[in-house]
């Protein structure tokens, strides 16, 4: 699904710099990304998903080399083939559940918001235990509700990645396994892989693999 | 239709945030437009009321004050001017002499003493009733009307006032013959009465029970003077024959007398005749001086405008400064977007579409306000132009 080669990324001269030699994610693997703050996490997670490019290297997803698109196709192919799953939500509050969940068609012509789309929707939401709830806003659901629907929303346009950014970093501990839980169903349903940034040890026994980030940072001092 | 849906979606979830944007945009559109509808209407109406008026005939002092209380019926009162001076202009066979009388009022609008060339003069007809015909009829403008809910057959009383006679002047009831078609001039707003009515209001003239009468005389006591003279408050029918006036008519006042000459040669003529700084009377062109009075408004306008022009900037600065603050606040929302795979102009759309929705309704409002103005804006200026009366 992931294969990075000799990739280097820095912002700036002087700043940080990032060198992975090689990594790679299997079709519907669930990796786990673990590393002190600063260390690059979520930039990988932004270089796979083409929004940063690699200063070298190559990165292809599905088989696509990302790196080589032009600005337009990353986007289009970020908005078809990736769902994202933030900390902090990352929903509008003055959208419904429901329209939160359609905003990747929204934004980009990439996507079409068709009959079968609100259909996903509908049994995504159902399926994550807010089908009731989708009228609601964003300020009427509890946070564990809200990543529901953040999860609801990555995987609404069926990508085949999963890129998730301390997607359980806000939630209590009794609602991070659940979330968790909830995000490997769904993913193994829809066949995709899950490629999850996270600070909670004591969640990395559900994934099926870990990959400590430290050794990538070039100068890390973390 | 993307954009134009989350922006509507954005504007609708912070709807105070969106009403105040949009009605302090809308009052930016439509003060300037507003104010110059009813400038360039009063300027209008002005002119024309003045153009209407070829010469206007009263005693030596302020023109301004002259033409507003004999055009405009407002609260300046010029120095009467005596009523031979109408004669003396009907004697040079010049123009015909129009005399108006305004020094009182009932119910808060002017009484307007004339005669029936006015009502020709200014093509005045009676919506409903008919015209004055006897001594106390009284002709009412729409505005009066509707204001003081009178029509055909109801009563007025003028206020009591002391003017050119401090102990002469009585309230006299007057029954309502006539209600005048609107015309959107200052007659909407005034009481019409012969000027006979206006000198009887004024204590010139009356009418009161016989002092000696028949039954005096039969029983031979018709040398007494009788104490209690009931002296009438209302001009009936049955009392109508007792009014009368002392002394000479060519003494008796009115606030102005409208002129209007033949032609060109009798107005060149007539002006000539009043030119004498001398001379107690003067005979100006009204519509002079109204254009002098419309020039310093727009003098004064122009000033507006530049103030205007300041704090519509200073506001537009303010509303750009929200919409920009607005904009930070949703960097957030924009970064998101972005990692979804938000097309490039995707975010500018979206902001574009709330700032253009913004705008257009604020717009609409504004243009509804505006066609409201300009609907009305002859009823409103000349209200407007009343208040001062």
């Amino acid at each position: 699904m992931v294969r990075v080669e000799n990739l280097t990324f820095g912002y700036g001269a002087d700043g940080f710099r990032l060198r992975v030699p090689e990594f790679s994610l299997d079709d519907g693997e669930r990796v786990a990304v673990v590393g002190p703050s600063g260390s690059g996490k979520t930039t990988l997670l932004n270089l796979i998903a083409g929004i940063l490019r690699p200063d070298d290297g190559r990165i292809d997803v599905a088989g696509t080399e990302v790196s080589g698109l032009s600005d337009a196709a990353r986007r289009r192919f970020r908005a078809s083939r990736i769902g994202f799953v933030f900390q902090d939500f990352a929903l509008l509050d003055y959208l419904s559940a429901r329209q939160n969940i359609f905003y990747p068609y929204r934004i980009t012509p990439a996507l079409v918001l068709d009959d079968a789309a609100r259909d996903r929707a509908e049994r995504l939401a159902s399926a994550c235990g807010i089908g009731d709830k989708l009228d609601r806003h964003p300020g009427g659901l509890s946070q564990g509700e809200q990543q529901r629907v953040a999860i609801c929303r990555a995987l609404v346009t069926q990508p085949k990645l999963i890129l998730s950014d301390e997607a359980t970093g806000n939630l209590d501990p009794d609602s991070k396994a659940r979330i968790l839980d909830l995000l490997f169903e769904q993913a193994t349903e829809a066949g995709a892989a899950v490629l999850a940034v996270t600070h909670d040890h004591e969640l990395l026994p559900r994934f099926e693999r870990v990959l400590d980030f430290a050794q990538f940072r070039e100068g890390a001092t973390a | 239709m993307n954009a134009l849906f989350l922006a509507f979606s954005y504007l609708r979830y912070h709807w105070a945030r969106s009403l105040v944007l949009v009605l302090v945009a809308a009052l930016i559109m439509f003060v300037p437009v507003a104010t110059q509808t009813l400038l360039s209407t009063s300027e209008r109406a002005l002119v024309a009321r003045g153009e209407a008026t070829p010469l206007l005939l009263g005693s030596r002092g302020s023109q301004l004050d002259l033409t507003m209380a004999a055009l405009y019926f407002s609260e300046e009162r010029p120095d009467p001017v005596a009523m031979r001076e109408v004669e003396s202009v009907w004697d040079s066979g010049l123009g015909v002499p129009i005399p108006v009388h305004t020094a009182f009022s009932s119910g808060g609008f002017r009484i307007v003493g004339t005669t029936l060339d006015y009502f020709d003069f200014r093509d005045l007809t009676p919506a409903s009733g008919r015209g004055l015909s006897i001594l106390g009829d009284a002709v009412i403008g729409s505005d009066v009307a509707a204001a003081l809910g009178k029509r055909v057959g109801d009563t007025l009383v003028s206020a009591p006032e002391n003017l050119f006679d401090l102990d002469g002047v009585y309230p006299l009831e007057m029954p309502i013959v006539g209600v005048l078609e609107p015309t959107n001039t200052p007659d909407d707003q005034a009481i019409f009465v012969d000027i006979k009515t206006a000198w009887v209001i004024q204590g010139i003239g009356h009418g009161h029970e016989d002092v000696v009468t028949a039954a005096d005389v039969a029983a031979g006591t018709a040398a007494l003077a009788n104490a209690a003279v009931v002296q009438y408050q209302r001009i009936t029918d049955d009392n109508i024959d007792s009014f009368h006036f002392h002394g000479s008519q060519d003494d008796f006042p009115a606030s102005a007398v409208i002129v209007v000459p033949n032609d060109t040669r009798s107005s060149t003529i007539l002006k000539g005749r009043y030119l004498d700084s001398e001379l107690p009377t003067q005979l100006i062109e009204p519509a002079g001086v109204i254009q002098g009075l419309v020039d310093r408004i727009f003098r004064i306008k122009s000033l507006l405008d530049v103030v205007t022009a300041i704090i519509a900037v200073a506001a537009f600065a303010a509303v750009g400064l929200a919409v920009f603050l607005s904009y930070r606040l949703r960097a957030r929302e924009i970064a998101t977007a972005v990692k979804l795979g938000a097309q490039k102009g995707m975010v500018l759309r979206l902001l574009a579409a709330e700032t253009i929705t913004l705008l257009l309704i604020a717009g609409s409002i504004a243009a509804i306000g505006a066609a409201i103005v300009s609907r009305n804006a002859e009823s409103w200026v000349g209200w407007l132009l009343a208040l001062g009366a």
